[in-house]
């Protein structure tokens, strides 16, 4: 089983290796921690402890902490969803830590709660989402794709809003086709 | 669905949380309403039955929401999403 300060020295390296901090009250920072242990525990992987997560690896894997929102997120709120990561002005108190909004795609959202559809109310209403119970984690269609920048090689759904390694941008990913050519 | 009830002095408002037993935010919204006496229900999503979930997942959004917690319901009617302290301070007039 995974101990609480497993969980911290995993954060503060990841923090360390990106350049960025842990949340700055260690009330919260700690509630994060534990919350990520629970995940962990209960789910078998870290998820954000902020976010709802099905258990299903393939529907929750964007939101692994640390999820694919966070560079991001850090980028322009200066703290990640759940502000477990923070930029440097938001740790040293220059800049208010606020609440980021939820970056993570709708239709994935939609897609691992299992919601068929959403009957918008008439005074406030919301895009009409339909999604077929149909679709599941088997149907996820995972590709190939590499930075154009660095090379680096990724076989998910999309690519990263930032490359992980050189930082290079969404727009700079291009998908691998793989052609099997039969001869003879 | 486990609604669980926090009881408080200040009563003017029906005020409903979906939260998450493990957000830092959620944790901090509970207690903000707390200390400041408000009445206030919860329901931690992550603990319901799919079904459950489900359900308060097409509420949120019904009421023009995102799916992002803590999603507070103040009187059936305002949803704030996220851990917003001036638009709780506002909603709930204290």
């Amino acid at each position: 089983m995974i101990t609480l300060e497993q969980v911290r020295r995993r954060a503060e390296s990841d923090a360390k290796t990106y350049g960025y901090y842990l949340h700055p009250d260690p009330v919260f920072l700690n509630d994060l921690l534990e919350g990520l242990k629970r995940n962990e525990e209960r789910y078998g992987y870290p998820f954000c402890p902020c976010r709802l997560a099905t258990g299903k690896f393939e529907l929750d894997r964007d939101i692994i902490c640390p999820c694919d929102y966070r560079d991001p997120d850090v980028q322009e709120y200066g703290a990640c969803y759940c502000a477990l990561y923070v930029r440097k002005d938001l740790y040293e108190g220059k800049t208010p830590i606020l609440p980021v909004p939820e970056r993570r795609p709708m239709e994935k959202q939609i897609r691992a709660y299992g919601i068929a559809s959403v009957e918008p109310s008439a005074e406030k209403p919301v895009e009409k989402i339909e999604v077929t119970p149909q679709e599941s984690a088997a149907e996820i269609k995972l590709k190939l794709w590499y930075c154009k920048q660095c090379g680096y090689v990724v076989f998910r759904e999309e690519p990263p809003y930032i490359c992980p390694i050189c930082k290079a941008k969404r727009e700079l990913f291009a998908q691998i086709e793989i052609r099997v050519d039969a001869h003879g | 669905m486990d609604v669980v009830k926090v009881s408080g002095k200040n009563t003017t408002h029906k005020v409903l949380i979906y939260a998450i037993s493990t957000c830092a935010w959620c944790k901090m919204a509970k207690d903000f309403l707390k200390d400041n006496h408000i009445e206030y229900e919860y329901v931690d999503v992550d603990l319901c039955n799919d079904e459950d979930k489900a359900k308060i997942s097409q509420d949120i959004l019904k009421k023009g929401g995102r799916l992002s917690y803590p999603a507070i319901i103040i009187d059936d009617k305002i949803l704030i999403n996220g851990f917003r302290k001036d638009k709780i301070t506002e909603a709930l007039e204290i």
